[in-house]
């Protein structure tokens, strides 16, 4: 080391944040990377453990067979399209869903005086309290009660409610300044024009910003599709991985298995780095 | 908080409100209701008769060996999960934020696992580590190292523990940034001028100011690992081997859709609703209250 120059010495310790952030970048893309190339390969090479690191030939026979196909070489699934529509489905209902309905309510309890409007906002605020998972069996007997087993309003309406969306609303528009209103009201504008004409158009940036968040929330659900979908045609692709994985052996078609775990990861992915900004700064918000 | 100016409707707030009210009361409040009915209640084999038995139930779960053990796997699972994942992103948000070249990229590179469901997190980890297809999971075993996380339990915790880390930072990260952009530069450039070096300015300047993060990260951290995991599991290692990686969740589920025990079950259910709302509780205490013991 005495052999270093000063700014020799100075460059090498500068290099250390890099190394240790490319380290974390690589731990974060390797298991993706394999199963990039996993899906680009054949069931067996896969299963004698000898996947390379370069991706095969295969890709459009696995992409194509998952993509449409209902079996694989050794059992059959759900083809990844009906899925993928299952999951799409399950993810905007709830993302627009909560959206919806939490800009409704928080436009009531923020503009409006009335009785119970106190005894409303708490009741809505405990649903914080409340995930699914905690309530879990209750909540699929009445769904089972219902009827909604195997359809898309039990898949998603009992997850609509939003206690955060409703809360991030009612800040906001608490900051909507009472001059805005008054000039509306002079114009001669009601509760829902002043909503409509008003409220909605600036409340765009928090729509797209809850958007991202709601829309990963949806895709990404898990615990209660298990339950309520039993049918091969409700499955949604998260659910299809785990259920074509199995118990795991190595006879299994993992070319078709890497493959749809590629085609599940993506819509999120896409949705979090092309919505970036709004992403971020709705996580910080809601949270907050 | 109310504002001054207001619309004077009388039933059209009632009309925005229902929606969100009769989802609320269908499918929160009413099911919160059943289990804790469920969870003092005893019915008989055939479902028709239903016998109070106050506390029976909670007696008999929480003097069950098995779900004393479940609870320590979750201590275990949840600590070890919250530390983890919290010191990487600690670490790499630091990095990030500092002066280097491409930290914009970085960042992007950094936060997409966000959008991965753990239960994907899950079977990525498996396509690495499993140990007949696993490229590091053969060569754990053709080093010598005898590596089956579907055999060993401390194995199979070991691989929980890490995928469902490995998800959650992104999530850390993302916070601990916000938080390290709210730290006024000129602080930070006066300690510099005063002579302290990286590390101090990091343990006395950054760190306490970023404790209202921490601690805001460590509650979300805890329901995370203690709820959301399931997937995590239910792909891995399905609570096994034994019960070396079942969590209260798990056996919630396990108990009530496998077993179909609805009683035990609820009170299970009615524990962990115990938790979540003293967590909630704690979060909502020192938020109000922005600690930074600085």
């Amino acid at each position: 080391m005495t052999t270093l120059s000063q700014s020799g010495g100075r460059r090498l310790i500068d290099l250390v944040p890099h190394i240790v952030l490319i380290v974390g970048v690589l731990i974060f893309a390797f298991p993706i990377y394999v199963t990039l190339i996993g899906s680009t390969w054949d069931s067996a090479t896969i299963g004698r453990g000898n996947l390379p690191l370069t991706p095969g030939g295969e890709a459009l026979v696995n992409y194509g067979q998952a993509w449409s196909e209902s079996h694989g070489a050794r059992a059959s699934y759900t083809p990844v399209r009906v899925m993928l529509l299952n999951s799409l489905v399950m993810a905007l209902t709830i993302a627009l869903g909560k959206i919806a309905i939490s800009i409704i309510s928080a436009y009531a309890v923020a503009f409006f005086r009335f009785p119970f409007r106190m005894a409303f906002f708490w009741m809505i605020f405990i649903t914080l309290m409340l995930p699914v998972e905690v309530r879990i069996i209750p909540t699929y007997k009445v769904v089972a009660d219902l009827g909604l087993i195997d359809s898309y309003a039990g898949l998603t309406i009992p997850l609509i409610a939003s206690a955060t969306a409703t809360l991030l609303f009612r800040q906001f528009f608490l900051t909507i300044p009472d001059e805005l209103v008054e000039a509306a009201k002079i114009d001669g504008a009601g509760a829902l024009r002043f909503f409509v004409d008003v409220v909605l158009p600036l409340s765009k940036t928090n729509i797209a910003a809850l958007f991202v968040i709601l829309f990963i929330y949806g895709w990404n659900q898990y615990l209660w599709p298990l339950l309520i979908t039993n049918s091969a045609d409700m499955e949604t692709i998260v659910i299809g991985i785990t259920k074509m994985i199995g118990t795991g052996e190595a006879a299994n078609d993992w070319n078709l298995i890497m493959a749809t775990t590629v085609l599940a990861m993506l819509p999120p992915i896409a949705v979090v780095v092309l919505m970036q900004r709004w992403f971020v700064k709705g996580l910080v918000d809601s949270e907050k | 908080m109310q504002r001054r100016v207001i619309f004077d409707n009388k039933l059209l707030p009632y009309l925005l409100l229902a929606p969100q009210v009769a989802v609320t009361l269908v499918f929160f409040i009413w099911p919160a209701a059943q289990a804790i009915w469920q969870s003092v209640h005893i019915q008989d084999a055939f479902g028709l008769r239903s016998e109070f038995v106050w506390f029976e139930n909670f007696q008999v779960v929480l003097s069950d060996p098995n779900y004393v053990g479940t609870v320590k796997t979750t201590a275990i699972f949840s600590v070890a999960v919250t530390a983890l994942s919290l010191g990487v992103a600690l670490l790499l948000a630091v990095l990030a934020d500092s002066k280097i070249k491409g930290a914009r990229a970085y960042k992007t590179l950094l936060i997409w696992p966000y959008a991965l469901a753990p239960a994907v997190a899950a079977v990525l980890w498996m396509f690495i580590f499993n140990p007949e297809i696993g490229s590091l999971g053969r060569l754990l075993n053709r080093l010598g190292y005898d590596w089956d996380y579907r055999l060993n339990g401390d194995q199979a915790l070991t691989m929980v523990v890490l995928a469902a880390s490995w998800k959650q930072v992104s999530y850390n990260f993302i916070f601990f940034l916000a938080g390290l952009q709210a730290i006024p530069r000129s602080v930070m450039e006066a300690a510099s001028i005063d002579g302290a070096g990286p590390a101090r300015r990091f343990w006395s300047i950054t760190f306490p100011l970023l404790s209202p993060t921490t601690f805001f990260l460590l509650v979300v951290d805890m329901v995370y690992a203690f709820f959301e995991t399931f997937g995590t599991i239910h792909a891995l290692t399905q609570g096994g081997p034994g019960k070396a990686t079942e969590t209260l969740i798990f056996r919630v589920y396990q108990d009530g859709v496998v077993n179909n025990d609805l009683g035990g079950s609820s009170a299970q259910s009615v524990i962990l609703m115990v938790i979540v709302i003293a967590l909630t509780a704690v979060q909502f205490r020192f938020v109000e209250r922005k600690v930074h013991y600085a």
